[in-house]
């Protein structure tokens, strides 16, 4: 689903490369965990899944695509596959919950028919019954992130990606969206998640890659945040 | 394609907008609506222009016996012999379409007539004062005015030739630089007119940077995030053109009213001012939307 070969970025007037020669797989349908302190190029790692950034050296493949081969053009086909949450949700503060996440469906052409049937639907799998019409700043922290990953959802991706989900979010509502996590990854959604979050990724025993100064320093299948047992 | 949608996300960026929005309409309307008066000004005078030209004549005046310039003072009046001699040479030229001859005394007449309001002018003029002439029609009188001129000018007999189109030409040079003042400032109004699609445009999408940038992620085509931003300024550029239409229409028949005033038929025709603004509405649709286009492209880059 992911393949990264010898994968180096180097950001322009920085010696030091956010990212130097990774070669990892993720494949269908696995969660992973990217983990390593500040700087250490998990961000970076994501933004050239989504190709927001071009690597200086090396080749990507994303869903069967060459990355380096796409178009321009064809970027957005490529994003439609992809789904995306962040620290900050990133919702729109002038559209109610249903408004947010069908946005994603209205942007990309889709009938309003097809719109109306999946848009609850996605509101129920992530736990916001009946909060349809209840605008972001009306809900919790867990509840917007959980809006936001309706969004992400909403287009059955192959490609969940979550840039620390529960970092600004206290750890009894982490669980929550972690379930949500899971549940979407049961849907044999691939889910690459980038947290500093320790008790999760202990809790969770999933695999783990471990990134310092851009490079893969542990790649672990069921791990723990921690050094290696 | 959802057209409810984009058009959605149109009104609200234009409701945000609001001010910019007005103000781009209005510089609009106003650059368009100068631009369509320095055309229609065009055509007026192209219009006068062609009415003139078929009315102008030369006059070669002839020496009479009172005359004291150069040429006459050497010859002294002009002869039957010179007389024909100078007829002969203003029909043997190509460009002459006819000649008559105007008498002093039919110079006379047409002087007083001329200054019928000023007797104090007619009081120093007798009939022997006024010399004789050939008036001169000629084929095209703007190209033609020249050759025949320098024909006949030097020949004895002729004191001087006299051309109408000198005067004309003053009359229109005076038009022309109207024209072309109309026409510098609508040019500098239409750059800001450009500079303002620029910042309108640009602050749209500084205002819609969330949607802008969710729209990215969830894979939006270029074309869906940027046609709200194209439209928007397209819908302002029409606007400023609807209103520039009204202008120049009232300009126009402003222009019909006073020409009643005038006996010739120079009035401009609705064909005219079809034509003027649907210049007008290409190059503000030209203008607006690759304005639109080029800014987005350096702010909205996917």
């Amino acid at each position: 689903m992911i393949h990264f070969e010898s994968v180096t970025k180097t950001y322009p007037n920085q010696s030091r490369p956010a990212l130097e020669t990774v070669n990892l797989d993720v494949e269908k349908g696995e969660f992973v965990f990217l983990v390593g302190p500040s700087g250490s190029g998990k961000s970076t790692f994501l933004r050239l899944i989504l190709r927001e950034e071009r690597p200086s050296d090396g080749r990507i493949y994303v869903a069967g695509r060459d990355l380096a081969r796409l178009t321009n053009w064809k970027v957005p086909q490529l994003r439609r596959r992809i789904g995306c949450v962040f620290q900050d949700f990133r919702l729109l503060p002038t559209k109610n919950v249903y408004q947010n996440v069908a946005f994603a469906l209205e942007v990309i052409g889709k009938p309003r028919r097809f719109i109306r049937k999946v848009v609850p639907e996605v509101i129920d799998l992530v736990g916001l019954e009946g909060k349809g019409d209840r605008m972001p700043d009306e809900l919790s922290g867990g509840e917007q992130q959980r809006v936001a990953m309706a969004r992400a959802f909403v287009n059955r991706p192959m490609i969940l990606l979550a840039d620390e989900p529960t970092g600004n979010i206290d750890p009894a509502t982490s669980i929550g969206i972690m379930k949500v996590l899971d549940r979407i990854n049961r849907t044999g959604t691939t889910v690459v998640m980038a947290t500093h979050d320790a008790a999760i990724v202990d809790s969770m025993r999933k695999r783990v890659i471990e990134l310092e100064y851009g490079k893969v320093v542990r790649d672990q299948s069921r791990g723990v945040y921690g050094q290696a047992y | 394609m959802r057209a409810q949608f984009v058009f959605g996300e149109v009104w609200v960026g234009l409701r945000r907008n609001l001010t910019m929005t007005v103000a781009l309409i209005v510089v609009v309307a106003i650059s368009l609506s100068l631009l369509g008066t320095g055309l229609l000004f065009v055509k007026q005078v192209d219009h006068t222009r062609s009415l003139w030209q078929s009315r102008l004549d030369l006059s070669v005046y002839l020496c009479s016996a009172v005359n004291p310039d150069q040429n006459c003072a050497k010859n002294g009046p002009v002869t039957q012999a010179e007389k024909a001699q100078i007829h002969h040479t203003l029909v043997s030229l190509p460009q002459v379409d006819h000649v008559w001859f105007q008498s002093q005394q039919q110079a006379y007449a047409q002087a007083k007539q001329l200054f019928a309001n000023e007797p104090v002018m007619l009081s120093f003029v007798e009939p022997g004062d006024l010399p004789a002439s050939f008036e001169v029609k000629m084929k095209n009188a703007q190209a033609d005015a020249g050759p025949v001129t320098a024909a006949v000018l030097g020949q004895p007999g002729v004191d001087s030739v006299g051309d109408d189109g000198v005067i004309l030409t003053k009359f229109y040079q005076l038009l022309d630089g109207a024209r072309n003042a109309v026409i510098v400032v609508a040019i500098i109004l239409i750059i800001a007119a450009i500079l303002l699609v620029a910042n309108t445009i640009r602050l749209s999408a500084f205002n819609r940077r969330r949607e802008t940038a969710i729209m990215r992620l969830v894979g939006a085509s270029n074309f869906y995030v940027q046609l709200p931003f194209l439209v928007e300024g397209m819908i302002a550029g029409l606007i400023g053109w609807l209103i520039a239409t009204g202008l120049l229409a009232a300009a126009q028949a402003g222009l019909d009213g006073l020409q009643q005033y005038f006996p010739f038929p120079v009035a401009l025709s609705t064909a005219d001012l079809i034509e003027v603004v649907l210049v007008t509405m290409l190059i503000g649709l030209v203008l607006c939307g690759s304005t639109s286009f080029l800014t987005l492209r350096r702010y909205l880059r996917v």
